[in-house]
């Protein structure tokens, strides 16, 4: 099962509920967590794992042999980023080259990273400080989304394409709103890609009910509330997870995970019949 | 034109709440919201919507059934997987044109596509120009491009020498978009541990393109110790640290009221922010 966390708005408490998620299940289940917030990846300064194995991401890159090129500008004419942006290589001017000049160079721009943090299988990927594209470096992540347990997917904050690179497949996606803003933003996207999801409210005492009452008007489930609170703030400052800091929330995130599985099974059973 | 843009790496440190405040502050300038996924300026700033444009940008593959053989010369060679079952998902489809350029029989087109609106409005601080990036849309750099460059007319327009942008988290392409060319990065960051690993590649990216940075410690009080190393960092790093402002409840009260805490407190948050303001307005 893939359980995607994900937020309209940053700074909402995605890596707060990722991790503490993973932690609350992994004593009595599989549990694998990936970081797909490749900008600022965070989860590691939480479940510090100790990294046992990397792979570097590459985009091709088009290089052209000059003395094959015969300035017919086929390739100028095919490329649709007009070369200023290499969106991952698409590959067309290199098929495309009647004289067969092009040719593709790797360039690195990022690394998926995995290793054991207290017995979860841990994932990151990290894209290159000065690269601008998220997506591919997201998708080599998601190679390692296969698990006989449960997968545990943080998404970048957002609504475009690394947001969907991100949570597009999983079984079931958790919104963490700040407020009805991001809240309706973040549903849209998850409906968009047809992902069933229920809310986890974080801060929760601050402003009005607007975003209880969309919820209720969408029929979306609140799993779970975590207050506004101050010892919560600081412990996630030093890094510390809910569950490690406050051990009574344990007990919360795995009803919070026996609710997301009654849902997915209840999708399961209902497209088998 | 003095451009500063505010950015942080990490999302909910404060940016918008410092920007509502700089825009209560500062005179004679245009705000900017480049954070195009989640624009949030105008729940603060309430503005009057006076233009609303459509943003196109980018292609999708369109495919011909009538003319499509089910060759898969298409599926085998589109890299970001978007065609299946010679269907293409409009989501994964990049728009690079690719399988239109090698189809035997010329069933794929390339057809343009709407992504997004982007308005001018007018808030009781001056002008704003924010956008709204449609839901999995690509080309979010391309937006908050059009979101400065509308900035920038409007400011000559009416005479203004300052644009200050809310930016996006995060350190890709839309936060690069909002970056490059800026006179200042401020950069607004808090004491977590996330916050100063967010803050260091965000910082990463301004040496890389060349715009100078300042930071601000929001929430200075939440760690004293976490805020210390991120005083530490600027110091190595030749960085001023324009603001050490106090965690106070008086932030979110204001929040919730929808406006700048400066207009609503005069507590040492404004004290900080106004000498943030001083320091920054000036090249």
């Amino acid at each position: 099962m893939l359980i995607s966390i994900a937020s309209g708005k940053g700074g909402t408490g995605k890596t707060l509920v990722a991790t503490s998620l993973a932690l609350a299940l992994k004593d009595n289940r599989k549990v694998k967590l990936l970081d797909g917030d490749v900008e600022e990846p965070n989860d590691h300064l939480f479940l510090k794992p100790d990294i046992s194995g990397s792979q570097p991401v590459f985009i091709p890159v088009p290089k052209i042999d000059e003395a094959k090129c015969t300035r017919c500008a086929k390739c100028a004419e095919v490329c649709a980023y007009n070369a200023i942006a290499v969106l991952g290589g698409c590959g067309a001017c290199s098929y495309l080259c009647p004289e067969k000049a092009i040719s593709e160079e790797q360039r690195q721009t990022g690394v998926v990273e995995w290793g054991n943090a207290d017995g979860i299988d841990f994932v990151q990927g990290r894209l290159t400080v000065g690269e601008a594209m998220a997506p591919p470096v997201i998708r080599q992540l998601k190679k390692h989304t296969d698990s006989d347990g449960i997968a545990i997917i943080d998404s970048p904050p957002g609504t475009s394409c690394p947001v969907v690179e991100t949570i597009e497949g999983s079984d079931f996606c958790l919104p963490t709103p700040f407020g009805l803003n991001d809240l309706v933003l973040a549903v849209e996207t998850v409906r968009q890609l047809g992902i069933a999801c229920g809310v986890v409210l974080n801060r929760a005492g601050v402003g009005d009910n607007s975003v209880e009452e969309y919820c209720r008007k969408e029929n979306i489930p609140i799993l779970l509330t975590i207050p506004l609170d101050t010892e919560i703030a600081r412990l996630y400052s030093r890094g510390i997870t809910l569950v490690e800091g406050l051990p009574e929330w344990k007990e919360k995130f795995v009803g919070l995970f026996q609710k997301i599985k009654e849902t997915v099974d209840a999708r399961d059973r209902s497209l088998k019949r | 034109m003095r451009e500063i843009v505010v950015l942080s790496g990490k999302g909910g440190t404060g940016k918008t709440s410092i920007v509502g405040s700089l825009a209560a502050l500062a005179k004679g300038k245009v705000l900017a919201d480049c954070d195009v996924d989640a624009a949030d300026l105008h729940l603060l700033l309430k503005p009057t919507i006076k233009e609303e444009n459509e943003f196109w940008s980018g292609q999708l593959a369109q495919i011909d059934e009538a003319k499509c053989t089910e060759c898969g010369l298409c599926q085998d060679l589109c890299r970001f997987e978007a065609i299946r079952d010679y269907k293409v998902d409009p989501i994964a489809c990049e728009g690079c044109g690719f399988c239109s350029h090698i189809c035997p029989t010329n069933a794929i087109t390339m057809k343009e596509n709407m992504s997004g609106h982007w308005f001018v409005a007018e808030t009781r601080y001056g002008p704003l120009v924010h956008a709204r990036l449609g839901i999995a849309q690509e080309n979010s750099g391309k937006l908050v491009a059009q979101v400065r460059q509308q900035a920038r007319r409007i400011a000559e327009e009416r005479g203004f020498d300052c644009i200050i942008s809310d930016g996006p988290p995060g350190i890709g392409c839309p936060v690069i978009s909002s970056l490059s060319g800026a006179s200042l990065a401020l950069m607004v960051a808090e004491p977590t541990l996330s916050g100063i690993h967010d803050l260091e590649r965000v910082l990463g990216v301004c040496r890389h393109f060349g715009v100078p940075a300042t930071v601000a410690i929001n929430k200075h009080n939440l760690n004293e110790e976490n805020s210390r190393r991120i005083e530490d960092y600027c110091k190595d790093q030749g960085i001023g640290v324009a603001a050490r402002i106090p965690f106070d409840n008086a932030v979110t009260e204001a929040i919730v009221r929808g406006l700048p805490v400066v207009e609503y407190a005069d507590g040492a948050v404004s004290r900080e922010i106004e000498g943030l303001w001083d320091s920054i307005s000036r090249p």
